[in-house]
């Protein structure tokens, strides 16, 4: 993959709004991060290389995955509610890419929709974060980098195309066998945080308080 | 004397802000978006709440239009336009003009023309509060920074 050990992790961020563009961007740099924002699903499945007529699984055996990447992004975070193709159908193209798949995904919303946060994390989202993100969300996606990147420096030789297949069933089946496995404790405390920031009425950060507007 | 003035111009700036919170205008999201402001990013805040005012007036002369047009329906498309507004203020830390905002969805979902028009009238005036506080203290933060970029280096 010719990843040298130091770079920076890359994110991709993905929102309409360009406030909240300017926001995350602002929250990934500050902690280090390189940041490409992008203000659609679209553009964001354009930057990442996935054509929109590229079918699974059919790549002729001359063309390695590596081939449609020319710019490696290690995180994807984004929001939710978009016009055209929402977060939800963003993450649902990803993570049936066969290129993109291992891309861990994050999902923003407004929203506190219990129903909404377990669908996204069912299809295969890492994180759910509520707006606004703050300093110590982005603190959350660390272990989630840090994960990939053990993984992928354990292939550092670039294989032929047949051994690539091979590589690519051993590591489907190393995630199968992944996600069969209790997940690290931290990992499932996070998601369980966001499940319980969503469930649960007190939360730390206050939201629809003192609403005394009568209109 | 400048070393007076600076830390007048911190002690009125900060007096300003608490009475914003107290008042609920502001809550701790603006707090996120001052931590976020640094060497790199001098003026972020500023940046963010320009693009804040840019976009909330378009919004505002858009909500204005579709409710003097007697013939209009598409409550929908109100609804669109006030999540963005109620986002984006939610992101700046605006809570006063975001529970406006909350209020007024819940009078378009309803398709209630009157409870939209008077929450556009509070929705402005929220607004137009929320700017005059956030340009002065813009503006003690300028003449702050001018009165510190006078001071001996060594004092910095």
């Amino acid at each position: 993959m010719g990843m040298a050990t130091d770079t920076q992790f890359h994110v991709l961020a993905v929102d309409d709004s360009l406030i909240d563009r300017k926001l995350i961007e602002r929250l990934l740099k500050t902690s280090s991060y390189q940041v490409t924002t992008v203000d659609s699903g679209i553009k964001a499945l354009e930057f990442l290389g996935l054509q929109d007529d590229e079918r699974n699984d059919t790549n002729s055996p001359s063309l390695s995955p590596d081939h449609h990447q020319e710019i490696e992004v290690n995180l994807i975070i984004t929001d939710y509610c978009m016009p055209g193709m929402t977060g939800y159908d963003l993450l649902k193209k990803i993570k049936t890419s066969s290129s993109l798949r291992d891309i861990p995904v994050v999902i923003m919303s407004s929203e506190n929709v219990p129903s909404r946060i377990n669908r996204c994390l069912e299809e295969g989202a890492e994180e759910f974060f509520l707006k606004p993100v703050q300093l110590a969300d982005v603190n959350r996606l660390k272990p989630h980098l840090l994960k990939r990147k053990t993984r992928d420096e354990s292939h550092v030789q670039t294989p032929s195309p047949l051994q690539q297949q091979q590589q690519q069933q051993q590591q489907q089946q190393d995630q199968q066998f992944l996600q069969q496995q209790p997940q690290p404790q931290q990992s499932n405390n996070n998601k369980r945080k966001a499940l319980d920031e969503a469930l649960s009425p007190e939360r730390t950060r206050p939201r629809y308080n003192g609403i005394t507007t009568v209109v | 004397m400048l070393g007076l003035g600076v830390d007048r111009l911190r002690a009125d700036m900060n007096r300003l802000l608490a009475i914003l919170f107290h008042q609920g205008v502001l809550d701790e999201q603006f707090l996120q978006l001052q931590q976020l402001q640094d060497e790199s990013s001098p003026n972020f805040v500023f940046e963010v709440v320009t693009i804040y005012f840019r976009e909330s007036e378009k919004l505002l002369r858009i909500l204005r239009d579709n409710l003097s047009d007697r013939e209009f329906s598409d409550y929908a498309k109100m609804g669109i336009h006030l999540n963005q507004f109620l986002g984006s203020s939610s992101s700046i830390g605006a809570k006063r003009v975001r529970n406006v905002c909350v209020a007024f969805r819940t009078a378009s979902e309803q398709n209630n023309r009157l409870g939209c028009l008077r929450a556009l009238e509070l929705l402005e005036h929220e607004y137009c509060f929320l700017k005059n506080k956030l340009y002065e203290l813009f503006q003690l933060e300028q003449q702050r920074s001018m009165a510190a970029g006078v001071r001996y280096p060594a004092q910095h």
